[in-house]
This record gives structure tokens, sequence and C-alpha cells, in this order.
């Protein structure tokens, strides 16, 4: 695939060069010259109105193996029990399957795991497990060369895992013993009417630019998705599903790296990706005691502490805490900003939130333009004030 | 202790604004960085040479301007530097990426640890880490923010995950990837910049690397990207005006008619 310009019908109009996303497109001497890092998304060509510019695509050389069928959801556990994202990634491929008229498989692996016939309640057709102790821990070297093994001998079409920690290490290994493709981090996934095949949209460039993404021709097509981005369907409880036992292959795996132990950091009492309702600080608090008057507000509303990346660079606050690109993905029915002005790199960590309400004392953040409702002001008035008048019922 | 980092130019898109009358990037003052969370793998590299000795060698991919960032990482402490470049690697998604480097890597031969950033702050993919440790048959451990100790070829790291921290055992050669947390790093030093400015960085091609040329590039991607869009803010808000008074008995009112409290 290439592009190139036809300088004879280049113009200069300069229509290119303002919808190029990644800006590498000049005018030189009153021709378009597209610079280095295009990703031939095809923006400029479209807005193009001389024709001026080609974008060649090579003939696709191998078909995609037709024999490739149906949608699998990697159903992550922690400790025996099954993670949110599972139950969101299920209600998704439900979705995902029902369009393509195929089965809906999730596969979980681990030690006596409760609730994996919820599972089907939330649209699974078969769950495959493989109930082992030694998969108890989330061992990657067992979990990837099993998860291989399983997608070797049924042949699913599509593959979805959570953007966690743990699935965003492991999943990538999966697809790279496959020779497949892998999208991480996709916000939106729909199946293309025309060909069938998976559009996985995705944040990049911190979240400032959209990218949709297909996996032609290579199977299976799989993508991660971050907890709290899908919502999860209501269960049917009179759905039945089929529960395939499958034996560990414990002659052919072997895990290389061993977890010595585990420190919890969390020092708050509400997880914040299962929170109903988080109060968030940022830059604006200006010190790592201030943020007691957040967790003031956070105690009356029963709510979450999160925070923006300047708190956690700063050590005012742990990692645990960060909501945003790098941070957590939090879809709360109430969220609180205070005193953050809402980077592209945080919002995309919450602006799926229901509602929004942001405290700042510049008129012009960002945080504004997501806001169901925007307090301007002091935070160090408002908040206090706010918790009060909570505490008076 | 012979450490390969892995390090990506990356337009410095912190910069980046959206103009919010033509819903596009303001361009003004992007210039190309290191990736930062690769700055973290390049000083984790350094410190840990000078704890144990050996030698850090910078690898990258991309056109050749990427040079000048790999005679940053020589000033910052880098005993050597290699670029990987050839028109036949461009388009590449994380699995011919990962592919090219594991070919490179092949040929550096000896090495005990490779370690890269978290992710990319243009593709925020973090795949490349976990990739490569796959097609070198490597033991992986993403999301380092300390190494403890490499002793009798093994190393015992400490890694993040959601609720805290791990601590893990891993046999050597291993790849891992680092998070910020991990060090401060340091700024080039003087004598850095002079051996930066006389190193000779090879520039590695697909010929020179043996690859098999239906694994790399565009060819060799298995994902497209086929659109790029601005994502829509729809969301129009309310501002609730007056003093602080005013504004909070507004808010709760409309908590309170959302039955939120």
């Amino acid at each position: 695939m290439s592009i190139r310009i036809e300088s004879e019908k280049c113009t200069g109009c300069g229509s290119c060069v303002d919808v190029c996303p990644l800006g590498i497109i000049e005018l030189v001497d009153d021709i378009a010259q597209i610079g280095e890092g295009c990703n031939l998304c095809g923006a400029c060509r479209d807005a193009c109105t001389f024709e001026a510019i080609i974008i060649e695509m090579p003939v696709e050389t191998a078909p995609a193996d037709e024999s490739y069928r149906g949608v699998w959801v990697f159903a992550e556990q922690q400790d025996g029990h099954l993670k949110g994202v599972a139950y969101e990634l299920v209600s998704k491929g439900r979705e995902l399957a029902d369009t393509l008229g195929t089965e809906l498989c999730a596969v979980c692996f681990g030690h006596n795991v409760n609730d994996v016939s919820r599972l089907a309640a939330h649209g699974a057709d078969k769950v495959y497990l493989i109930n082992d102790p030694a998969l108890a821990s989330q061992q990657e070297d067992l979990y990837a060369a099993e998860l291989v093994r399983l997608i070797r001998e049924y042949k699913p079409e599509i593959v979805l895992a959570g953007a966690t920690s743990f699935g965003r290490a492991f999943f990538p290994r999966v697809a790279a013993v496959l020779q497949t493709g892998l999208t991480a981090d996709c916000t939106g996934l729909e199946i293309d009417a025309e060909t069938g095949l998976l559009r996985q949209t995705r944040p990049t460039f911190g979240g400032s630019i959209m990218a949709t993404i297909l996996c032609r021709t290579r199977r299976p097509q799989m993508s991660t998705v971050r907890p709290r981005v899908f919502k999860r369907n209501t269960p049917d409880d009179t759905r039945q599903g089929e529960i395939i036992r499958v034996d560990f292959d414990k002659e052919h795996v072997t895990a290389r790296t061993r977890l010595l132990s585990f420190v919890k950091d969390l020092t708050e009492k509400v997880k914040l990706e299962d929170a109903d309702i988080i109060v968030s600080g940022g830059r604006g608090l200006g010190k790592p005691e201030n943020f007691d008057i957040i967790r003031a507000l956070a105690d009356a509303l029963g709510a979450a502490v999160g925070s923006s990346r300047p708190p956690v660079d700063e050590g005012w606050i742990p990692y645990a805490h960060q909501v945003g690109q790098t941070g957590k993905t939090v879809c709360p029915k109430l969220y609180i900003a205070c005193g953050i002005s809402g980077a592209v790199q945080h919002l995309a960590g919450m602006q799926t939130a229901d509602v929004i309400v942001a405290i700042n004392n510049d008129p012009d953040a960002p945080i504004f333009e997501v806001a169901t409702y925007g307090l301007v002001g002091d935070l160090f008035k408002i908040v206090p004030l706010l918790t009060e008048r909570l505490r008076e019922g | 202790m012979n450490i390969i980092v892995c390090l990506k130019q990356v337009p410095g898109t912190t910069d980046v604004k959206i103009d919010p009358e033509t819903n596009t990037l303001r361009r003004e003052g992007i210039k190309n960085v290191v990736n930062p969370f690769d700055t973290y793998a390049l000083e984790e590299g350094v410190r840990l040479r000078e704890r144990y000795s050996g030698k850090v060698t910078a690898l990258s991919m991309g056109p050749l301007q990427a040079e000048e960032m790999l005679r940053e990482a020589i000033s910052c402490g880098a005993d050597e530097a290699i670029l990987i470049s050839d028109r036949a690697f461009a388009g590449s998604d994380t699995l011919a990426t990962s592919y090219t480097l594991s070919c490179a890597v092949k040929k550096l031969q000896d090495y005990d640890l490779i370690i890269c950033g978290r992710q990319t702050i243009d593709g925020d993919t973090g795949q490349v880490g976990p990739e490569l440790s796959e097609m070198l048959g490597l033991p992986f451990v993403a999301y380092v923010s300390k190494v403890e100790e490499v002793a009798d070829g093994r190393m015992k790291v400490e890694r993040m995950v959601e609720d805290g921290h791990e601590v893990i055992e891993a046999p050597l050669p291993a790849v891992i990837t680092v998070v910020k947390e991990i060090n401060v790093p340091r700024l080039p030093s003087l004598r850095g910049i002079t051996k930066a400015k006389k190193a000779e960085i090879p520039v590695w091609t697909a010929s020179d690397l043996e690859v098999d040329q239906k694994r790399v590039g565009l060819a060799g991607s298995a994902t497209w990207v086929v659109k790029v869009f601005f994502p829509q803010r729809v969301k129009q808000g309310e501002i609730l005006e007056g003093d602080p008074e005013n504004q909070v008995d507004a808010l709760i009112e409309k908590l309170r008619e959302l039955k939120i409290t």
C-alpha cells in the first residue's frame, strides 16, 4: 500500500493539509507533500476535490481462512471470581455473534472459579473451562500457551479480552504466536455489514484521535477492551449454556516466571472501577494534604477517590487512583472532577460517566467541554461547602 | 550484563491541541522526541550496567532521522546504538515491528535483558514488548517498577498491577517493559555528548537482518488503519452560576433530580 500525489492535478489549495490528523502534509511550492509517518488513513484523499491523492492498495494475496467461525471472549478471573470486564465483553460478544449469525463462547482458566455459569446468562452459548490448581493465579506463560492451543483447535474468527494489566501483557503474546493482528484498548467494536470483518475503533495519540482498524486476512481477529467501556447486559437466568471442561495440558507447558509476593496498594475502601460515584482531584489541589477535602466529599457520598495524572506524578496519591489513558477507565453514575483541567488523556478515562461535575477556577479548562454541570470557582470554597450540605442531608 | 533497550521516535504529542474551529490538530511546535516511556527503559538499562557492568545497546526501528534520537541515547549513557531502517519496513503494525526487532536482537546475539517502555505515546498499544518476547521465545514481565536484583542468571523484579505490586522472579535472558515509576532519567552528560557526536551508528536494512520479506512492513502487518477521525464531544453542559453558596445549592438540586444523592 502506498500514497502519492499527482502533482499535475494538485492545485495547492491546502484542504489536505487541514484534514491530516497527523499534521504531516505541507505545501512546498504550492504542491502538497506528505511527510514521514503517514498511516494511509485516507483523510486527505477524501478531502481532495481534484483527485490528486492516490492511495494504492495491494491485492490481497490470501483470503481469510473461512473455517474460522464464532466469537470468543477470554473471561478473566482473579482469586476465583470473574472480573466485571468478562461480563461486559460477553455482552458485546453476544451482539457481534448475533450480527454474524454465529455462536459466542467464553474461555475461562482458573481453579474453582465461581459464577462460570453466569457467563451463559449474559449470552455465552458455550464456556470452555480449564479448571486446575496450577491456573489459580494468573500465570502468563501457562495462560498464553493454553489459549493458543484452544484457538488452534476450535478456530474462532474473533477473540476478545479485557485490557487489564494482565490482559495487555498476555494477549499480545497469544497474537504473536498465532501471527495475527491485535488491536489494543478498543472503544468501539462492530461488524462491517459488507465484509463481515470486525471494525475495531480505538483512541490513539493519547486520545486526541480515533482510528478504525481492520484485520483483513489473518485469523482470529483479536482485540482488547478496557474495563467499563462496554455496558453489561441484563442477564437472562433462563439461558442455558454448555460448559465444556478441557484438561490442562501440564505436560507441554511450563511457567518460567514465578510470583513471589503481592503487596496491595489501594488505601481506600471503595474500588475505583466498581464505584458508582467517583470524586477526583487534580493539580489544582496544590499539595498532598489537600486531598483530604476530596476524601471528605467522597466519604459524604460513599464514593471512591480518583486522581488525574499530575498528583500521581507528584507522589500525592498512589497510581492505583489514577484515571485516564495510562490509568483506569471508569464509567460511574457520577464523576466529580475537582481542580482537573481535563487533558485528553484524562478525558479518555472518564468521559463516558453518566453525569460529570467539574469544579475548576479556569472557565476555559477543557473539562467544562465534557461536564454535565460546571462550577467555575474556587474548589477550596465549593468542595467543603458541598460536603457540609450533603452531610446535613 | 548486556542489555538491549528498544526506543521509538514519536511526535511530541503532548503539545498537540485540537483547533476547535477546523477540528484538526494544531501543528505548531510538534517535534520528534524519544518516546517518554522509553527514556525510563534507557535509564534503567544504564543503571543496571552501572550495578552489574556490561554494555547497553540502544535499538530503534524507524526512518533515518531517528539516528538523532539514538545519539541522544548515547549521550544519556548507552554504549552503542543501532538503527533498523529500510523502506521495506514502512507501515509496520506491532506484529511486523516486533518480528523485525526480533531479527535485530538475534543478530546482536549476546544479551541478558531487553527493556522496552510500557507503551508509546503515539500508538499507545503496549504490544511490541510482549510480542517481541514471544518472537524470541523469552520470558516476559510487563509494567516493571523496580529491578530488585539480578543474580545467577535470574532476576527479581517488582511490577505494577491494578491494585498493587507483585514481586516476580524470572530466568534470563528475558524481556521487560517498564513504567515511569521505576526511575528518574538523567540528563545527557558532557562526556556523553562528546561520545554521541563521534559515535558511529550502523543502519541495518532488511538484507542485513535477513528478514522474511513477507513478515515485514505493510505486507507483514495483520492490522490496517482504515479510518481516522476526531472524537466527538457532543455533551453540552450547563454552567451553574453564582457565588459558591448558590452554585452548591444548584448542584445539590440537580443531583437530587437525578436521584444520585
